[in-house]
């Protein structure tokens, strides 16, 4: 039937029509609507990327010396993709190649295992990066061994020999400065994390080395330049199919330091000898720190930590042995920003500065018994010296306890005594607080530590954070402890029960040795030669500058850091100036003479106060050594501590002096501007000049510090 | 000029004039614009995937050529299918049957036959050349079931149960035979091809609902073994490689919706697609030549890819409702129904919403047989739209 047949025909008609329309649906579905989800898909899938790092920045010294710098070395990389494309996946080559090298070829294998695959041996053996990314087998090759690779490309196939920049210290006049210079290492997960799904061409990626310490971390991103990156579409095989885009190198900024190398160095190997000093008398002397501040602007002139290490170590990667020795020597953290340490004497300052402000008459009389009872107890003098009635500034001279501590009890008293509530008045805390002790000064160094200060407030929270801890001991009895030491648990049960009863009271005893910066103080010494700064410069707590500048790969200027205050220590002009006749003193005829003695004190008035502090569990004090100096001028603050290592004036002391000799120009009684170890006899407050090639303008001769 | 001739034409039929015709003026030029089109977008899609594939030392637009080649031959063969008479092509369609058939046998003679991708479906021919008889076999079984519904030339006459029975032999038997050879797609072209003449044939409605069943449940049947497979290649290689293998059938879907759905509105521009450059989708010269044009040419491409064969299809339609006799009728019906379901099979598969099975894009995918096939049918189209005209009062 005709018309069946055209019916039918018209049913086709509209199928066909319907399956036509399908596709369209489909096709604006896929392209239109889902379209974002399927455009990063496919930019994943074939783009691979060659990342070439540009090469550090250098970081000099406050007079324009490199400290950090780069030395280019012959590298050997081998391409996985290319030699995956050899008959014998490259086993040939390999093998040539480890016979050229003098390495066992097994060692290269292990190297081109990337991370995480089946077998691969743990960082830094292993390969951490793409399987694009050329892997480096070995480093610092001769040019010979270098030429014979490349001449011999067909037996070499993916095998390169170019040049590497590495890190080298070229250390002027010796110096190590490691815990400021810091080092480099590859980059962490959190740092990859932390920057989310970037894919700006300069991001961090997998195969990045990034500074992890000290200025190399915290000027990382200044340092590190921008790499060269070329895109390259890839198909399924590997085969490069187009050039999608390339991005120059910029090679990393230049950090200007404010730390001269020379002072530095004069620092470190005075530091050194202060610990010899300590050891010399029989004290563990375990440790120590010394800081040299310009007090007029904050800037840290020179910085040192004992023990130290060598920075040259990191360079390429260091192994598990040579880690696990640097950790237990104690060496990676800088006591001289890390480390808190009880004050001691030092911290009498701050006492007398608070003393002032609480209406004390600092040219008043005080008694200096040999013992001051408070309560049931009985605090004495260090070595007992009783010295009748004294005046504040000789109290301070001789570092007299019973007077600081009839000081402090008064405030206490008035303050409320032991029923006090946690926020009664705390004269000599807030001082403390005011002189920035407590927080972090805000070095431009990483990992700072804020230390402590004791106090009626800190009491109270410390007991609300540890009551139940407390509590719960002393009701077990430390049932752990007594099956092995009776008395040992005996002894901390009756200490937490009295902390669990009542330890959120400050107690008469905890504001005595508050005053003489013992219990539960602790400072790092930047945190005390801050201290001392503020004094000298009349009352500004400077936030400390290691770096003072940077500067582009071509000389330009590309930030210059001012000076800028913390806080303003809430003493007033009189007391400072106070504190500024009476510290002299110490050095002339107090517990600071003897290091002195000889010293041309006349024309260069030396500030200072010793510190021997009690530190529990130690039998040997914490040797302190706080000055500033010229007293009737101040210029610079010198801090030296030594951990157990004796008295201040003993250990620390003649440490002190040598580095004053050494700024001053000190030779015997005559003073030389000249032969100050600072270029000019004093530090440079403009930045030096770097060349448009990148060679940094530095002191000739024998101010280079280099030999040769 | 040709869309208005066409429109005129049936008012003209009237008009003792229109006797004798004229062969320039009355081709359908719509449809000879659309497949036309459709073949020069092909060729760049073509070019555009194969120049990735070949290395250096090779041409790389030495594909292309091959595949100028075959469009030309396509061209001529299309030309004189328009030109042949009704009567000399009715006489000798047993006798074109009966070589497709045995053609159809060649890729299985040892030395003479291909397989690509999984199909016994070629025959390998001197200068890289290739035949897949099964493209010469859909015209072949298309002719033979038209010349037996349409034996009686009564037109208001339903075809005898006999005739019907004949005319299903007749595609039967070679789609056993394409079965066999594990294509798939041509099978279920065939079956749609089969039920599409049959129904259109005017047959009792119990033959039409009875086939219709029946190609319904073979195609799930089909599509389900079809998933089957899959189901199990997917499992196999996961378990070997977890991450990309390219031989995986997931994976070329995958990625084939990467390409597509990577192009958006305007695409990456020909000779930029990431995906077709980095050959990453495979066969995308011919299977997957779809994908070419989501990525490289974006959904106003791809989309004016669609509209052109429509065009095709819906100009065959109308030819096919026009012819005067119910043999030409039965031939666009078949037409209609083969590049319609080919169409469809190709491009929903590289979008996604059909099974993977290896056929040709009409017009567009590189593959000589395939061209020349789908022309010789443009040329029956305008054949039957002549002889139509011609035969007017």
């Amino acid at each position: 039937m005709r018309d069946r047949s055209m019916l039918r025909l018209m049913v086709l008609g509209v199928l066909v029509f319907s399956l036509v329309l399908t596709l369209f649906a489909r096709l604006f579905y896929l392209q239109v609507i889902e379209s974002a989800k399927y455009e990063s898909a496919s930019a994943n899938n074939s783009v691979r990327e060659i990342v070439r790092p540009a090469v550090r920045g250098l970081i000099l010294d406050q007079a324009g010396r490199p400290i950090v710098s780069n030395r280019t070395t012959l590298e050997v990389t081998v391409d996985r993709v290319a030699l995956a494309r050899e008959k014998d996946d490259g086993e040939a080559v390999l093998n040539r190649l480890a016979l050229l090298l003098g390495t066992p070829v097994e060692k290269i294998n292990d190297r081109l295992k990337t991370c995480g695959a089946e077998g691969a041996k743990p960082p830094p053996v292993c390969w951490n990066g793409s399987a694009y990314q050329p892997v480096p087998v070995a480093n610092g090759i001769d040019p010979q061994t270098a030429i014979n690779i490349m001449e011999r490309s067909t037996d070499f196939t993916g095998v390169t020999a170019q040049l590497h920049a590495n890190r080298i210290y070229p250390a002027p006049f010796n110096v190590n400065a490691a815990h400021i210079l810091g080092y480099l290492g590859p980059v962490t997960e959190s740092q990859l994390e932390a920057q989310g799904n970037s894919d700006a061409y300069d991001r961090l990626r997998r195969t990045d080395i990034v500074g992890r310490s000290g200025l190399e971390a915290q000027y990382d991103d200044a340092l590190r330049g921008k790499p060269e990156v070329t895109s390259l579409a890839i198909d399924t095989a590997g085969h490069v199919t187009e050039k999608l885009g390339e991005n120059a190198a910029t090679p990393g900024n230049y950090l200007v330091s404010t730390i001269d190398a020379r002072l530095q160095s004069v620092v470190e190997s005075q530091l050194v000898n202060a610990v010899q000093r300590a050891r010399s008398q029989g004290y563990p002397g375990k440790s120590g720190a010394a800081v040299v501040i310009d007090v007029t602007n904050g800037n840290v002139l020179a910085m040192a930590s004992y023990p130290t290490y060598d920075p040259a170590i990191w360079v390429g990667g260091v192994t598990k042995k040579q880690y696990d020795a640097l950790k237990s020597s104690d060496s990676l953290s800088s006591n001289a920003i890390q480390g808190t340490f009880a004050p001691g004497s030092t911290y009498k300052v701050v006492s007398t500065a608070a003393a002032g402000k609480q209406g004390f008459n600092l040219g008043g009389y005080y008694g200096c018994p040999e013992q001051y009872k408070a309560g049931n107890q009985t605090f004495r003098n260090f070595e007992s010296h009783g010295y009748g009635t004294i005046s504040l500034a000789r109290a301070l001279e001789v570092s007299c306890n019973t007077v600081f501590y009839g000081i402090a009890d008064t405030m206490w008293k008035r303050g409320g005594g032991l029923d006090a509530d946690r926020t009664a008045p705390d004269p000599i805390a807030n001082m403390a607080k005011s002189f920035g002790l407590g927080t972090k000064t805000g070095v431009d160094l990483p990992g700072e530590s804020s230390g402590r200060v004791a106090s009626r407030l800190f009491k109270a929270e410390n007991w609300d954070a540890k009551k139940d801890s407390w509590c719960a001991n002393a009701l077990d009895g430390y049932s752990e402890t007594r099956k092995t030491n009776a008395k040992l648990a005996d002894f901390y049960t009756a200490l937490d029960k009295e902390n669990c009863a009542d330890g959120f009271r400050w107690r008469e005893g905890d504001a005595l040795n508050a005053a003489i910066g013992q219990g539960d103080t602790s400072v790092t010494p930047l945190q005390m030669a801050m201290v001392y700064s503020a004094i000298a410069n009349g009352g500004t707590v400077y936030q400390p500058r290691v770096v003072k500048g940077i500067i582009g790969p071509e000389g330009k200027v590309v930030k210059n850091f001012t000076p800028e205050v913390k806080s303003t220590v809430a003493a007033s002009k009189s007391t400072l100036a106070f504190l500024q006749r009476a510290l002299p003193g110490v050095t002339l005829r107090g517990s600071g003479e003897t290091p002195f003695a000889g010293f041309p004190l006349g024309q260069i008035p030396i500030a200072s106060k010793t510190g021997s502090a009690q530190v529990t569990g130690n039998k040997v004090s914490t040797s302190w050594f706080a000055s500033f100096a010229p007293a009737n001028n101040p210029k610079y603050a010198v801090v030296m501590m030594v951990t157990e290592g004796g008295t201040g004036s003993k250990t620390s002391g003649p440490s002190v002096r040598k580095i004053y000799e050494a700024l001053f120009g000190v030779n015997g009684r005559s003073v030389n501007p000249a032969r100050s170890v600072l270029v000019g006899g004093a530090p440079k407050l403009d930045l030096p000049k770097v060349r448009s090639d990148g060679t940094p303008v530095a002191p000739k001769g024998k101010n280079s510090g280099v030999r040769g | 000029m040709s869309f208005f001739t066409t429109m005129r034409s049936s008012d003209q039929q009237s008009f003792p004039s229109r006797k004798g015709g004229d062969y320039i003026r009355d081709l359908d030029w719509v449809l000879l614009a659309a497949a036309g089109a459709a073949t020069v977008m092909g060729s760049l899609l073509v070019w555009s995937a194969s120049r990735a594939d070949l290395a250096s030392p090779t041409d790389p637009q030495s594909y292309l050529k091959k595949h100028l080649i075959n469009v030309v031959l396509a061209l001529i063969l299309g030309f004189i299918a328009s030109r042949l008479d009704h009567r000399w092509l009715r006489a000798y369609t047993p006798v074109i049957y009966v070589i497709s058939v045995f053609s159809l046998l060649l890729p299985f003679v040892p030395g003479l036959g291909t397989k690509i991708a999984g199909a016994q479906a070629w025959i390998q021919l001197p200068g890289g050349f290739t035949i897949q008889p099964s493209e010469f076999m859909k015209i072949a079984v298309i002719l033979m079931m038209a010349v037996i519904l349409a034996e009686k030339d009564r037109v208001t006459e339903e075809p005898k149960d006999k005739d019907v029975r004949l005319a299903l032999i007749v595609a039967v038997l070679p789609l056993l035979i394409i079965l066999m050879q594990n294509d798939t797609g041509s099978v279920l072209i065939l079956g749609s091809v089969t039920v599409a003449v049959i129904a259109v044939s005017g047959a009792r409605t119990t033959w039409v609902v009875g086939l219709l069943v029946s190609t319904v449940v073979g195609i799930l049947l089909a599509i389900q073994l079809g998933l089957l497979k899959q189901y199990q290649v997917d499992r196999l290689t996961s378990f070997i490689n977890p991450t990309a293998d390219a031989s995986s059938i997931a994976y070329n879907s995958t990625q084939a919706r990467i390409a597509i759905g990577g192009g958006g509105w305007f695409g990456f521009g020909l000779f930029h697609g990431p995906q077709t450059q980095g050959r990453f989708v495979p066969v995308n010269e011919s299977d997957f030549i779809f994908t070419v044009a989501g990525e490289e040419l974006g959904f106003i491409g791809a989309a004016i890819l669609i509209l052109l064969l429509g065009i095709v299809l819906w100009r065959a339609v109308m030819i096919a409702m026009k012819a005067d006799d119910m043999y030409g009728r039965l031939v666009a019906t078949g037409i209609v129904a083969w590049l319609a379901f080919q169409m469809f099979e190709n491009m929903g598969m590289a979008l996604g919403i059909m099974p993977i099975t290896g056929v040709p894009l009409p017009f567009v995918s590189a593959g000589g047989t395939s061209m020349m096939a789908t022309w010789i049918a443009i040329g029956l189209l305008e054949n039957i739209r002549l002889h139509s005209q011609q035969q007017l009062p």
